[in-house]
C-alpha cells in the first residue's frame, strides 16, 4: 500500500495526481482507467480541499493499493473534516439542456461513473471514501 | 498543464486546447474566454490535443456554451474517444455541438 499525506488545498492537486499516476503506471493500469481514476480523485480531493475543513485547513490522505489478485485497484481518500457522505447526494439530471443546467453538481456523478464500486464510512473522526476499479 | 491557442478571424474565433483541462487549468481558459468573447458569433473549440477533462473543465465549456447560445454558435471539434466518453456519461454530448 502506498500513502500520501498532504495539506488539503487545491494547490496540492497536482501532487496528488502525480502520486496517483506514478503508482497506477507501476501497476500497468491502462490509460483509460487511469484517466477515469484521475477524474474521480480530482473531484474528491477538490471537494475535501474546498469544504471539509472550511474555513480552516487540515490534512488529506490518499492511499493506493492493488488487490492481491491483481485485477483491482483500491484508492482511499481520508480526511478529518466535517462528516460528509458524497454518495448521499442525488444524481444530477444529465438530460437537461445547457440553459437548464446548473454550473456544477456533476463532480460526484462523474466519480460514480468512473469507478466500479465505491463506499463511504465515517470512523474514528475520519471521512473515508474508497474507490474500486478493475484494471 | 494546458496550452491555449487562439485564432481569430473577424467575429469567428477558434480556441485550441492542448493538455489537461482540470481544476488547476480551467480558470486559465475562463480568463482567455472572458477577454476574447466580446462580439464573437462563431466559436470553435478544437480538442485535438486535449488529453483530459474533469468537471471543472466541463463547467467552463457549459458557461461558454451558454454565452454562445446568446450571441452565436459554438462547435467542438476533434474530440478524442476518452474525452468523448466523459461527454457521453455527463450528457454533454447532447448539450455541445460536436463535429
Amino acid at each position: 500500500m502506498e500513502e500520501l499525506r498532504v495539506t488539503a488545498k487545491v494547490e496540492n492537486l497536482d501532487l496528488v495526481l502525480d502520486f496517483l499516476n506514478t503508482h497506477l503506471e507501476s501497476m500497468d493500469c491502462p490509460m483509460k482507467a487511469q484517466m477515469q481514476l484521475d477524474i474521480a480523485v480530482e473531484e474528491l480531493f477538490v471537494n475535501i480541499a474546498t469544504y471539509s475543513y472550511a474555513p480552516g485547513t487540515g490534512d488529506a490522505v490518499i492511499r493506493v493499493e492493488k488487490d492481491p489478485s491483481g485485477g483491482m485497484v483500491k484508492i482511499t481518500l481520508i480526511d478529518k473534516g466535517v462528516p460528509y457522505d458524497p454518495l448521499a447526494k442525488e444524481d444530477p439530471d444529465v438530460t437537461l439542456s445547457a440553459e437548464e443546467r446548473q454550473i456544477g453538481g456533476l463532480g460526484i456523478f462523474m466519480v460514480k461513473k468512473s469507478v466500479d464500486d465505491m463506499y463511504y464510512e465515517y470512523k474514528d473522526g475520519e471521512n473515508r471514501l474508497t474507490l474500486c476499479k478493475k484494471i | 498543464m494546458l496550452n491555449i491557442t487562439k485564432t481569430a478571424e473577424g467575429s469567428a474565433l477558434t480556441i485550441a486546447l492542448e493538455g489537461r483541462l482540470d481544476t488547476t487549468t480551467a480558470p486559465d481558459l475562463e480568463g482567455v474566454w472572458k477577454e476574447a468573447s466580446d462580439g464573437i458569433t462563431e466559436l470553435t473549440i478544437d480538442l485535438k490535443t486535449l488529453d483530459y477533462i474533469s468537471s471543472a473543465g466541463l463547467r467552463v465549456l457549459l458557461s461558454m456554451q451558454k454565452t454562445m447560445n446568446k450571441q452565436g454558435k459554438m462547435r467542438v471539434t476533434n474530440v478524442s474517444s476518452d474525452v468523448m466518453e466523459v461527454f457521453e456519461v455527463t450528457g454533454f454530448s447532447d448539450i455541445l455541438t460536436i463535429e
